[in-house]
């Protein structure tokens, strides 16, 4: 068996992750992408069904599991990373995935969110960001901008949003990337090398809620020539636009700004820089700052796993002195024996 | 040997007190080693406040601790003690009120000074002024003497010869009872040897200072002997509850087979849990020192899911936190032990301080009806056997189990009579392994006689299945929000739960004489004291009945018949009344409380009282 878990079962298709299970969203949802795009791309990975597990929160992502023909729990708002971290660390054999909106990873989970990413849990978070509250039907999320209007803030919203790229990152998240609901291919691409990535890998998905919040990122969601699109490519200058016209450059303060294309000092993407500084600064990259909106891989490095020390502390117990042994260990300490009278 | 004339006694109880940072914790433990070594029964009852080092010399820096050791068997760390070891004039004032009269006094004179007498309230000192005439006060300038003793031990300064008086006021103690003070010796030895030998030397040579010093004083005119008890035959060692619950979840994990995870958060008094079990990773023992309580058990019901043995452990504010993981997994059905060391008050409380206050909270603080099974462990030993059967309980029946400590089980210690391994049940659970409904898998197909669901771990060939918090179709487990179906579901898991009272012993009284009207019901922690009290009612030739329940949810089955069979129950608590409220509840029997809510076990003298004023009204 490989590492997680191998392929004993022939080849796998997209039909085989479905379950017989109505799907309950609401038509036009982004979660039907994401599902389809998610089935058909398990069977790539040549991990074996039953070593795959999905585990979600509370909300409209939530129900992701239902819908995959995996091992799968359905938990409690805002806790799928603790009990992930549970199984991942006891269960190293398995890929587990967790499945959380932006209600349920950066509100009530959001101490759970950024402990884990900061441990390097061996899963991978998919979080589906659509900037509202929607099972609850329609209440500002903590990534709705600022002043949103929506049935529990009648005349605006007052707090300032969470970028959740910089979020991950601050959190000394150790793989952030992004993807696009409607963007297979891009989304593929960012699963897949999350997939590959040992440790906790986190990945924003846009996601459209046609009901509470229609259209919150059609400027990249419909974006099909590449007008908004930034797609961040290990290696390559950060171009984008139409015509590729357009650039990104690293200020003299580690900030960003966008230039032309063919301006001295574009940025060159690298993921897997030293500091954490220039993914930071990417991800401050917006529609409203700065026209554009990158997607793609933001930072993958490598850094010991939460779950491998554990088992190599393990390990080293047992070397160091011997598998444990119950009736010594109840005779531990001092002891003394009261005879038969 | 002693050239003075030898006193014999039959139990002594003896109280250290003194600044937080003098090390009453330890003079107190090492004195408990020396008593159980030489074969007396013991118990002990430490007694700290919350704060590290609080100012010193105050009075809320006061820490304490108590001891018990007799040639009898004993159930409790008693009442008051017959000795007192005062430090300074803070740990006078705050424990003097406890000794009764001709009780004995050793303080150490040197910490009478104004400053400390001024921080303790004392207008007078105490030692001059006539208030303590009533005692036997044995005033020894114990910081000086130390101090003069370990002049010549080279490398230590003057602040850590001072610092090495408890283990001088050990020195003297052990002289006064007769131990032996080579167990100590051998644990500084060990503690201090390989880093700190100067320190080592100084602790031990004040240990014998001490020792040397009640042979030649005549401040002491003679010396006791308290003679080993007969206890049962077999291997002792000391232990507090804690360490002996954590021994016994590792117990559990090798009955098992499953690995042990813990999902814990500091919290006191259940941080020792963590701390012990982390030590045992030769085990397979996982300890994940989670970002708060929340985290803690949702790790554990993860690593349940998994297949590995999920255990979380807190006390009452943790505890609140975790009701929402705990509902969770019951619906999911999922084995999760959750360990509350209750601790007294509302909100933070008090938490260095015993109570028995969150029975009703573990039965009923959920949402919904979420019923879970409840066992409470009785003395510190017995938290061994009591997480083996909070396992047992979980692992069978796929369900959350409360298993309740109490702070003063878990810092009190008591011999603990070894148990045979063999003796200890067999754990091992059965795992699904193939599809239970023709070619499907039914993860809500119950086992027909415990109800139990199969457990079929991820990693399962053919049988991937999604489970989770809404509501399940009975049998498929999907989602279901069928009327019919949750009403049967809420009794589906509602009968599970009951169910287990066919699976446990039945409720057992003690009433030697068989003709007890009145009969006094304990649960968890207040075993020690009831059982205590009872005795000494019989001693005094009058009857009473003693029953105590290791399981609340369910009640043994015969609960109910053993309740009515007496003119009157009596339920002593350290609670305003929880268990009553259930016994009244449940049975429509007319139980009487005694209900002590002082952050400090139940005083047996006092419950004496109360169960003979109550047994002559009948």
């Amino acid at each position: 068996m490989s590492e997680n878990g191998g392929n004993g079962n022939g080849a796998l298709t997209a039909k085989d992750y479905r379950t017989d299970q109505e799907v309950r969203w609401c038509p036009g949802c982004g979660d039907y992408a994401i599902l389809a795009a998610l089935q058909s791309f398990m069977p790539e990975l040549g991990i074996a069904r039953e070593n795959t597990v999905f585990i979600s929160g509370i909300g409209c992502a939530a129900r992701f599991p239902y819908y995959m023909n995996t091992y799968g729990m359905h938990s409690i708002h805002g806790r799928a990373p603790a009990i992930a971290t549970g199984l991942a660390t006891t269960r190293p054999d398995l890929s587990v995935w967790v499945v959380t909106g932006d209600g349920d990873a950066l509100s009530i989970g959001g101490n759970h969110l950024i402990h884990a990413l900061r441990r390097n849990v061996n899963f991978k978070i998919l979080l589906f960001n659509n900037r509202i509250y929607g099972l609850t039907k329609g209440q500002y999320s903590p990534t709705s901008e600022l002043g949103k209007v929506t049935k529990s803030t009648p005349m605006g919203s007052l707090d300032w949003p969470f970028n959740p790229i910089s979020l991950a990152i601050g959190a000394e998240a150790t793989f952030v990337g992004r993807a696009i609901d409607t963007d297979k291919k891009g989304m593929t691409d960012v699963l897949r090398a999350a997939a590959e990535h040992r440790g906790s890998a986190f990945v924003e998905i846009f996601q459209n809620c046609p009901i509470f919040n229609d259209d919150a990122f059609d400027y990249v969601r419909d974006d099909k020539e590449g007008v908004n699109r930034i797609v961040l490519r290990d290696g390559e200058p950060i171009v984008w636009g139409a015509e590729r016209q357009k650039a990104l450059r690293q200020r003299s303060d580690g900030s960003i700004e966008a230039c032309a294309a063919d301006d001295a000092g574009v940025l060159v993407h690298s993921a897997s820089h030293e500091t954490a500084a220039l993914a930071f600064a990417l991800s401050r990259v917006t529609q409203a700052t700065h026209g554009g909106t990158p997607v793609g891989i933001f930072r993958n490095i490598e850094r010991p796993v939460y779950d491998d020390l554990m088992a190599e502390q393990l390990r080293l117990a047992e070397e160091k002195r011997g598998k444990g042994d119950l009736a010594a260990l109840l005779h531990s300490g001092e002891t003394w024996e009261v005879g038969r009278p | 040997m002693s050239s003075k004339p030898v006193e014999q006694l039959s139990q002594v109880i003896v109280r250290f007190a003194g600044d937080s940072g003098d090390g009453m914790q330890l003079t107190g433990s090492q004195f408990t080693s020396e008593a159980a070594l030489l074969g007396n029964d013991i118990s002990t009852l430490p007694d700290f406040p919350a704060e590290i080092r609080a100012p010193a010399g105050s009075l809320p820096g006061v820490s304490g601790f108590q001891l018990h050791f007799a040639d009898h068997d004993i159930l409790t760390p008693g009442d008051a003690p017959n000795v007192l070891v005062a430090m300074n004039p803070a740990a006078l004032k705050t424990n003097i009120g406890d000794l009764p009269r001709g009780g004995t006094l050793i303080v150490d004179a040197d910490a009478f000074t104004e400053r400390n007498l001024q921080k303790a309230g004392y207008a007078q000192n105490p030692l001059e002024d006539g208030s303590l005439d009533e005692y036997q006060v044995h005033a020894v300038p114990l910081t000086s003497l130390t101090v003069g003793a370990l002049k010549e031990v080279e490398g230590v300064t003057p602040r850590e010869a001072e610092r090495s008086k408890n283990m001088f006021s050990l020195g003297l103690m052990s002289w006064l009872y007769g131990r032996s003070i080579k167990p100590s010796i051998e644990f500084l030895e060990e503690k201090f040897g390989a880093t700190r030998l100067e320190i080592a030397a100084a602790n031990i040579k004040a240990i014998r200072a001490g020792y040397a010093f009640g042979e030649t004083t005549e401040s002491f005119a003679v010396t006791y002997e308290v003679r080993p008890a007969k206890l049962a035959p077999g291997t002792y060692r000391n232990i507090t509850g804690n360490q002996a619950l954590s021994l016994g979840l590792v117990a559990a994990s090798r009955l098992s087979g499953l690995p042990l995870f813990l999902g814990a958060y500091p919290i006191t008094p259940a941080s020792a849990i963590l701390e012990e079990l982390a030590g045992y990773k030769e085990f397979g023992v996982r300890t994940f020192q989670a970002e708060d309580e929340i985290a803690a058990a949702g790790a554990a019901v993860g690593a349940a899911f998994g297949g590995a043995l999920g255990v979380t452990t807190s006390a009452g504010p943790g505890i609140v936190l975790k009701a929402e993981t705990v509902g969770l997994a019951i619906m999911l059905e999922l084995p999760l032990v959750i360990c509350d060391i209750q601790r007294a008050g509302p909100s933070t409380g008090m938490p260095t301080k015993p109570e028995q206050g969150d029975l009703l909270m573990v039965m009923y603080g959920r949402n919904s009806e979420s019923p879970v099974p409840v066992v409470a462990a009785r003395s510190p030993s017995d938290c061994f056997h009591a997480a083996i059967e909070a396992v047992r309980i979980a692992l069978k029946y796929r369900t959350p189990v409360y298993l309740l400590s109490d702070a003063y089980l878990a810092n009190g210690s008591e011999p603990w009579l070894l148990p045979e391994l063999d003796t200890l049940p067999d754990l091992t659970p059965t795992f699904a392994t193939e599809p239970n409904a023709g070619d499907e898998f039914l993860p809500y197909l119950r086992d027909e006689q415990t109800l139990a669901r199969p457990w079929a771990l991820p990693g399962t060939p053919g049988l991937e299945h999604r489970i989770g918090g809404l509501e399940k179709a009975d049998r498929t487990g999907n989602i279901s929000y069928d009327p019919e179906n949750h009403d049967l579901m809420t009794r589906l898991r509602a009968q599970k739960v009951a169910g287990i009272a066919g699976d446990i012993p039945e409720l057992d009284v003690d009433d030697p004489g068989g003709d007890a009207k009145l009969l006094v019901l304990s649960w968890g922690g207040t075993f020690g004291p009831v059982a205590a009290a009872a005795r000494r009612v019989r001693a005094n030739g009058k009857h009473v009945a003693h029953a105590h329940l290791r399981h609340i949810n369910p009640f043994p089955r015969n609960t109910g018949d053993v309740l009515r069979r007496y003119e009157k129950v009596l339920i002593p608590e350290m609670n305003l009344g929880q268990l009553l409220q259930l016994v009244r509840s449940q049975f429509l029997v007319d139980a009487i409380g005694y209900n002590r809510v002082r952050g400090f076990p139940l005083r047996a003298a006092e419950l004496q009282d109360a169960i003979e004023s109550l047994e002559e009204t009948l």
